[in-house]
């Protein structure tokens, strides 16, 4: 009774091919959003925001940016994290080198520049894909892991690899406080969330899903692999690169290589298929489970009054990572947006189960 | 000119363990279908148990003989990587037959996390020593033929021939034995081998068991040049161009391929790393491959790939 669409009559097209259909999920939506923009920074406290809020909102857009590639478009990506390196260190650099840069124009200039070099990298897919497509953007991740380590141009001529940033602001507002930040992300995530929701339902998007249903099939009827599949990497690496850089600027404030290493991009994979292969709820149900379960898993030890130890507790937290992955790809190989959606669907007759 | 010899002769040592890591993958490939990522995380975890097995078996059974203790630290490290494919196949890979590669691509990704972990907290996360025994006196080589000669390990020539030894071992194992040979079918067709009445799951359990025991080697071969240590789970990663460059069906490929990705890394870090920056071992292989899989996608022995709808 609480989900019922009885009445809810859709007259014009328009009405038929919104994002949310039912008036029951543009309350919820609204509601969310409504809660994440005022209630949220009121209530938060500031370890919520730092270690909670802020790296799951940057997390989630980077799984959104993947989901597009490899949930949408099915070219399996290792090297998420080098994309996000590039993102993060081509915004920096825009930021320190000309005077004046506006902090929105370096974030999507850094998303610019993880474009070309996700297109460089995805150029192979044109002609090997699946296991192999995986091995090649693994040297994306190790070529750029020692780039931005070795080449000193990239990061300002200052050792170690390690740069930092400082005095954020939009439009004069400056960006300091957690709260700020954290508003800050959570728009531009929405924003992004609808740009990707919207263009997955395009001609684009279903180009995509043709592609990575068949593509030997996809190219017999006349959708052109080139143009798909390296658009998928293009859109696929400007999102994570300003997830990218927002992870170093918001995030961060200084960085080293290291933040963006292979195992961000496994972290990332993990929280796709967990989360849900093709969808954009997916991307935040995978981000919200793979940054909750570590802080849990550490925790709970602790609340059940078992001393362990942090190394213990580490390796737990990789054997529990693994046997979930196994579990979600046996049980629900569509992750937790499709356990969302069925409860929906079960939901709508409820209580009535005819 | 012997130092070039001599930096050849390093890559081709470096070179036989990556062969030997990326026979793993090959194996459990050609007879599955499985592009298995664990292999790396395999071969830390088979490395591991004999480490902790060689040094708490004389200490359960009272007694201090290195060599018996090797030995029975050796067995108990097979039993062990048995077990593992057992609950490999029974826990995962049964569950996912006929799912797409990708699917099992990220399954394996499951495995090496939880056989990390696993690993780790079953037999400590420290460095650990393997000590089979073997010479670690370098030589020297040609000396009439360049002045001071060429260096060699005499480790890396031992664990040359064990390399070698236990490819032929495999060859033998799948060309002459009926269990070999249902291997084979298998990996030229499932279906029509288990409508002859082949059990793939206990074929699976063959094969990963097989892999296990070529991790083991390499994890003993790596562990007792370096220690056994968690980056030995990452050194496992550069057998994936190995197989790359190799193709993904080839024995020989894997071996041909790990010998010229080792030469190959090693060359190119003493002559081109100083003007890049060094380090270049770290991408060297990867973009090798890369832009290998632009001109010929299958690898070098690799099986042609043609696509139907």
């Amino acid at each position: 009774m609480l989900y019922r669409e009885n009445g809810q009559f859709k007259v014009s097209y328009r009405a038929d091919s919104a994002v949310f259909p039912i008036r029951q999920d543009r309350v919820a939506i609204a509601l969310i959003l409504l809660l994440a923009f005022v209630v949220v920074p009121g209530l938060a406290s500031e370890y919520l925001f730092r270690a909670i809020l802020i790296p799951f909102l940057i997390l989630s857009l980077a799984a959104l940016g993947l989901n597009v590639l490899v949930g949408y478009c099915g070219q399996i990506s290792l090297g998420t994290g080098a994309f996000m390196a590039v993102g993060a260190y081509a915004a920096y650099n825009f930021q320190v080198r000309i005077e004046g840069m506006p902090l929105i124009a370096s974030l999507l200039l850094g998303g610019l520049s993880a474009t070309a070099v996700g297109v460089l990298f995805g150029i192979p897919s044109l002609r090997i894909k699946g296991l192999y497509l995986a091995v090649a953007t693994l040297a994306a991740q190790f070529f750029c892991d020692w780039a931005f380590l070795r080449i000193a141009w990239f990061t300002n001529n200052s050792p170690s690899g390690n740069v930092s940033v400082s005095n954020l602001q939009v439009l004069g507002v400056a960006i300091e406080t957690p709260v700020q930040k954290y508003l800050f992300c959570l728009s531009l995530v929405v924003v992004f969330a609808v740009l990707t929701k919207n263009l997955v339902r395009s001609a684009i998007g279903r180009e995509w899903m043709a592609m990575r249903d068949m593509d030997v099939a996809a190219a017999v009827i006349g959708i052109r692999p080139v143009y798909a599949k390296l658009s998928a990497f293009a859109v696929s690496s400007f999102i994570v690169g300003v997830a990218g850089a927002l992870w170093g600027f918001v995030h961060l404030g200084s960085w080293e290589p290291a933040a963006f290493s292979i195992d961000r991009s496994f972290q990332l994979l993990f929280m796709v298929i967990i989360g849900g292969l093709g969808s954009v709820m997916g991307a935040f149900f995978g981000a919200a489970f793979i940054i909750i379960l570590p802080i849990l898993l550490s925790q709970l030890p602790h609340w059940l009054g078992i001393p362990i130890a942090t190394e213990t507790s580490s390796h737990l937290e990789f054997m529990v990572f693994g046997a979930l992955i196994v579990f979600f790809l046996i049980k629900e190989p569509h992750g937790l947006a499709r356990l969302w959606s069925t409860a929906k669907e079960k939901l709508r007759l409820w209580p009535f189960p005819h | 000119m012997g130092f070039l010899i001599e930096t050849v002769f390093g890559g081709l040592m470096t070179g036989m363990l990556y062969s030997l890591i990326a026979l793993g993958f090959v194996l459990i490939f050609k007879a599955s279908g499985v592009f298995n990522f664990a292999q790396g995380a395999m071969v830390l975890f088979a490395a591991l148990a004999m480490a902790r097995f060689s040094e708490w078996i004389p200490k359960w059974l009272g007694f201090d003989n290195a060599f018996v203790a090797n030995v029975l630290a050796f067995a108990a490290a097979c039993a062990v990587m048995v077990v593992v494919a057992w609950c490999v196949e029974r826990l995962v890979l049964g569950k996912l037959v006929n799912q797409e590669g990708i699917t099992l691509l990220m399954a394996t990704l499951g495995i090496t996390y939880f056989l990390e972990g696993l690993g780790q907290s079953l037999f400590g996360s420290d460095i650990y020593k393997i000590d089979v025994g073997m010479p670690k006196e370098p030589i020297f080589l040609f000396e009439k033929a360049f002045e001071g000669g060429v260096l060699v390990n005499q480790e890396d020539l031992v664990a040359a021939g064990i390399a070698a030894v236990l490819v032929a071992l495999l060859a033998l194992f799948f060309q002459k034995t009926s269990t070999g040979r249902a291997l084979r079918a298998v990996a030229d067709d499932h279906q029509a081998a288990q409508s002859i009445g082949i059990p793939l799951s206990r074929i699976w359990i063959i094969v990963w068991s097989v892999a296990g025991f070529v991790a083991l080697v390499a994890g003993i071969i790596w562990g007792s040049k370096l220690g056994v240590q968690f980056s030995l789970s990452l050194v496992a990663l550069k057998a994936l161009p190995v197989v790359i460059l190799g193709g993904l069906t080839s024995v020989p490929g894997a071996i041909i391929g790990g010998l010229l990705i080792g030469v190959g890394e090693k060359v190119s870090e003493v002559y081109l790393g100083p003007r890049l920056g060094g380090g270049i071992e770290i991408w060297f292989a990867y973009v090798l491959a890369l832009g290998f899989l632009l001109v010929r996608p299958q690898g070098l022995f690799g099986e042609k790939i043609i696509d139907r709808v």
